[in-house]
């Protein structure tokens, strides 16, 4: 057997995830349940994300993956291979070029425009599932909007570590009313969730929800008058490239405690270094 | 069974619901932008652009609510062949189709529970003109304002005032589409 349907998925199951997605645009933030299929990935690599490219792809899409902001890592190769042989779309590492970006836990440095889709891969989409494990219980404070347990548990952090100590899947409030996991994404990327010109798409596969942020949607990090939200980063310069505004990895490169910071967002420094920007550990 | 029943479908279903979908989420995503939907040719009254939603969204899991002149032989023929959706009234469907008038009164259709808002009819309202000027719109999707030619301003503010219960609405007109979520707020 050598033909799949376009983008693997069977019409019936795209109509099922397209529907979803029609209904998480029309409440943003509000986790849509959807029949997640099995896919041919082990949950936890993006089974989600995969079900919802496969429902927005078009044959003339150029599709690019990152993962933690990386094109060339196992989980972007192998789910950007995946679609060029089940959808025959055209892909790409640039984040300009590309119509339809997949992403596990970043979202690109450069800004998107609008006709970008931006599709997420989410394990847990409920923000407050490890405050309270029931989802009975957290469906009800969904929909009474009763949200103080969060603000509990980010007051827990200052009176422990004397500031917020939640550093990635930072909750946020979406136009006012619901309370939404941006995803793992470092709270660095949480700015960017809101006023965006692209379409943003969450799928959470094992966990069958989808929910959505139209373009330009008001999105807001939890915080408190006396404690702002703090978009913190790595206070260095990217090695590689010397940009000191972009999300830094930290590599460790021997065994005497040397280090490296290089921008999570390879396709971002590659750019910069092409254009002649260089850090101090550039070869 | 007539030929006019088997015919109209979309010739390359997976390329032409792919497209026709991503014209329907544009719109849904960005309120008061017009797209185009092609590939349909249902039976007289729909749409050209009003078919290729059906084709593109409905199945045997969506009731489907034929309301006034559309509730007719040849598009209940169309739509059993087509997508196999089950007719259903307005309080039990997911999706409606009808002109603004046949729709009425929107007190009648599903708007979802507050632990599911989701489980919301979505109503796709066929329109004589289709414009991006009228009702002035503002909310997610918008990045200032927005403009579009609303059959009845007033409905759209109630029905927004319910968010997140609510209705959404699928405008169609030739093969043209234009999307109002319950987010949108009118003026």
């Amino acid at each position: 057997m050598t033909e799949y349907n376009f983008a693997y998925l069977d019409e019936q199951t795209k109509r099922m995830i397209r529907r979803a997605i029609l209904k998480g645009l029309a409440i943003p933030g509000y986790q849509v349940p959807f029949a997640s299929r099995e896919m041919p990935m082990p949950y936890g690599w993006g089974t989600g994300g995969v079900q919802v490219s496969a429902a927005v792809l078009t044959p003339e899409d150029r599709f690019k993956v990152i993962d933690q902001g990386a094109d060339d890592t196992t989980n972007a190769v192998s789910i950007r291979g995946f679609f060029e042989r089940t959808a025959g779309v055209a892909t790409t590492t640039h984040t300009e070029e590309a119509t339809v970006i997949q992403t596990r836990h970043r979202i690109p440095e450069v800004p998107l425009r609008e006709g970008q889709i931006l599709v997420y891969q989410v394990p847990i989409p409920e923000p407050l599932r490890f405050l309270e494990p029931r989802e009975s219980e957290t469906r009800k404070m969904h929909s009474l909007e009763e949200y103080g347990l969060m603000h509990v548990k980010l007051y827990e952090d200052i009176s422990r570590h004397g500031h917020i100590a939640t550093s990635y899947a930072y909750p946020v409030r979406v136009e006012a009313r619901y309370v939404m996991d941006p995803s793992p994404i470092p709270k660095f990327d949480n700015p960017k969730l809101g006023d965006c010109a692209a379409i943003q798409l969450f799928g959470a596969g094992r966990e069958q929800r989808i929910y959505a942020l139209p373009p330009y949607t008001q999105v807001v990090s939890l915080d408190f008058e006396d404690h702002p939200f703090d978009p913190s980063k790595a206070d260095h310069p990217c090695g590689l490239c010397g940009a000191t505004n972009s999300y830094l990895d930290e590599v460790i490169v021997d065994d005497a405690g040397g280090r490296m910071f290089v921008c999570s967002d390879t396709d971002y420094c590659e750019a910069r270094q092409a254009q002649g920007h260089r850090g101090k550990d550039a070869a | 069974m007539q030929a006019q029943t088997l015919e109209g479908g979309f010739a390359n279903p997976p390329a032409d619901a792919a497209h026709a979908f991503r014209g329907v989420m544009e719109a849904m995503a960005r309120p008061g932008t017009l797209h185009q939907l092609a590939g349909a040719t249902p039976p007289a009254p729909l749409s050209a652009a009003a078919g290729a939603v059906l084709l593109t969204l409905c199945d045997t899991e969506t009731p489907l609510y034929l309301a006034g002149d559309a509730d007719c032989a040849a598009v209940r023929a169309w739509v059993a062949f087509h997508t196999g959706a089950p007719l259903a009234d307005a309080a039990n469907c997911a999706f409606a189709i009808g002109t603004w008038q046949a729709l009425a009164p929107l007190s009648g259709f599903p708007v979802g529970t507050p632990d599911y808002p989701d489980r919301s009819a979505t109503l796709i309202v066929e329109c004589d003109t289709l414009d991006t000027k009228g009702a002035t719109l503002t909310g997610p999707g918008i990045r200032d304002s927005a403009a579009l030619s609303l059959p009845d301003p007033q409905a759209f503010r109630d029905n927004a005032a319910r968010f997140p219960l609510g209705l959404d609405f699928l405008f169609t007109c030739g093969d043209r589409v234009a999307a109002l979520p319950r987010t949108t707020r009118v003026r």
